[in-house]
């Protein structure tokens, strides 16, 4: 586990500044120096079989944190832990402790509802509902007490204006969901977790069902996200974990489970990893 | 070089053709044998006047009632104990569990009991324990059981087939089970209801052997639910089985249940899809 090391130790380092994080280590905002979700040596099994083993890594809050790593390696099995979306799963055992502001989330007073609502996720197919593009942001705010029609709508504006769907949707809000093209559709899946005002935002590959285009319009919406939301990241994409994350865990696959091999600051795991694996990794030469 | 052979694909081709041709010519050959047989006597007097002459002359009024009244029971009764139980085995027991296994299983078992056994069983346990004699209303339940296998199994379906990532995502989201279930799977699922309801209305129409032992054959028009009622199906069969000289009627009777199921079946389509398929906004 690492400390916590002020954001000018981001830019200091390397001198290759084509790897160097730009503006975003030195927004303020983002990277607060404390951790928001503690995870201490999380081992999750499927039926028995180990699939993460002793994990342990802080994710800080207003920071974007990617997951890399090879198929398999159990980054969205650490996803769907961090809001107990395993509990879903038949088989699904989950050891350790994951501390969220300070509370251990499966401590028996823990709600798992709050929970799920103060961390919201994606997933990486887009799966809007087959509603209204209107009806996928109102149902959940209904469902979580949003009655008044001015709340909704201003609730439906403000997340379509925060994921840039708005200029887009606005005419054809009514429209079917699924009628929207892949990028439209994983953005109007952000703008459905952040109608809710998480303050996690869970992404398990977000890009990777997208075309290039719309991969890089989603990928802009995450970097304008950060310092607004603590971001988790899951992705293959590594010049893309490079771009918009401020710190980087590398999984891989060790005795058939996934385990944590190195855990820094983004910068750090691309240019001046510690671990042979992940410098091998990152350098395109396994994986 | 591809392995082409112009001459077995034609010959397959052809049989393909044949085959299907041949099943769509019994078909058609079918309706126009009733057509022609049966549209001669087929206009308003005979929907609307009761038979006369044990049904050699006369119309169908009464029985046309009877059969809407014993379809409307039947439907009634079928559709939202199927709903409940399609959603109760999709949403509620684990695919392979062994609660879901028996009841595929009994389901499996009761979708291929023939229909005499539910008529003898609908006699006894409607007509007979519960009292309520030959009437519409045990035929139509009788009917119920009879089409609940059916009508349960597609819309269990058409539930388990919604994506995976929809359940994850309003779990995600921290919608309830009710929520899902009612804003997201049921509407998704309106076509496999649609296609279920249409089935069991063609089962019950279609139905002969279960209704003679429990809706009785008094072709009078009934005066409420607990009243005997023929239903057409049971008519023709009395007509063409009992009444020498009852054939014509028998096949104008046939056309009218003809036209009686796709009407039937449109109705299914169009009820599911404006109860839930609204809500639905389709690609």
């Amino acid at each position: 586990m690492i400390a916590y090391i002020a954001d000018t130790d981001a830019t200091a380092g390397s001198g290759r500044a084509a790897y160097t994080l730009g503006p975003l280590a030195a927004g303020p905002t983002c990277c607060e120096p404390r951790p928001q979700i503690s995870v201490e040596n999380l081992t999750l099994a499927y039926d028995g079989r180990a699939a993460l083993k002793e994990v342990s890594l802080d994710i800080f809050r207003g920071c974007v944190t990617a997951l890399i790593g090879p198929s398999g390696c159990g980054k969205t099995s650490f996803l769907s832990s961090l809001n107990r979306l395993s509990d879903l799963i038949p088989g699904c055992e989950v050891e350790g402790r994951i501390l969220f502001d300070g509370q251990n989330i499966h401590d028996q007073l823990t709600n798992v509802r709050a929970l799920r609502r103060r961390v919201g996720m994606i997933f990486q197919r887009p799966n809007p509902f087959p509603l209204s593009i209107r009806r996928n942001l109102e149902m959940p705010l209904k469902e979580h007490g949003v009655r008044r029609r001015a709340d909704l709508d201003a609730a439906v504006w403000r997340s379509l204006v925060d994921v840039g769907l708005w200029e887009e949707v606005r005419d054809r809000l009514d429209a079917p969901a699924l009628a929207l093209s892949g990028g439209q559709q994983q953005r109007l899946c952000i703008a459905r977790a952040i109608a809710l005002q998480p303050d996690v935002l869970l992404m398990d590959e977000p890009c990777s069902a997208l075309d290039p285009v719309s991969s890089t319009i989603v990928e802009d919406l995450i970097a304008s996200l950060r310092g607004s939301y603590t971001i988790v990241i899951a992705t293959h994409n590594l010049a893309q974990a490079r771009r918009i994350a401020n710190f980087a865990g590398f999984f891989w696959v060790k005795d058939r489970a996934g385990v944590l091999i190195e855990f820094d600051h983004c910068q750090r795991i691309f240019d001046s990893p510690r671990h042979e694996l992940t410098a091998a990794y990152v350098g395109g030469r396994s994986g | 070089m591809l392995p082409t052979s112009s001459l077995r694909d034609a010959l397959y081709r052809f049989g393909i053709c044949i085959a299907a041709l041949l099943v769509a010519a019994i078909f058609f050959w079918l309706l126009a044998d009733l057509a022609r047989q049966g549209v001669g006597r087929l206009d308003w007097t005979f929907l609307t006047t009761p038979p006369r002459n044990a049904g050699r002359d006369g119309g169908l009024a009464p029985i046309l009632v009877s059969t809407f009244l014993i379809v409307f029971v039947a439907m009634s009764v079928a559709a939202p104990l199927g709903v409940a139980t399609a959603i109760f085995l999709s949403e509620f027991t684990p695919a392979g569990g062994r609660l879901a296994r028996w009841m595929s299983l009994s389901l499996d078992v009761l979708a291929g009991t023939p229909s005499i056994v539910f008529g003898l069983f609908g006699g006894a346990f409607f007509c007979v324990f519960l009292g309520l004699g030959f009437s519409i209303l045990s035929g139509g339940m009788t009917l119920a059981c009879m089409a609940l296998p059916i009508l349960i199994r597609t819309i269990e379906s058409g539930l388990r087939s919604s994506p995976i990532e929809w359940r994850l995502g309003a779990a995600a989201l921290d919608l309830s089970r009710a929520t899902l279930l009612w804003h997201v799977l049921l509407p998704a699922a309106a076509p496999s209801l649609a296609t279920g309801l249409s089935l069991g209305i063609g089962r019950a129409v279609a139905e002969t052997a279960a209704l003679i032992f429990t809706s009785g054959y008094v072709d009078r028009m009934p005066s409420s639910l607990f009243d005997s009622g023929r239903a057409l199906s049971v008519h023709i069969y009395d007509l063409t089985m009992n009444v020498s000289g009852g054939d014509a009627n028998a096949y104008s009777s046939a056309l009218v249940l003809i036209a009686f199921l796709i009407a039937a079946n449109s109705l299914a389509f169009w009820f599911s899809n404006r109860i839930f398929g609204r809500r639905v906004a389709r690609a």
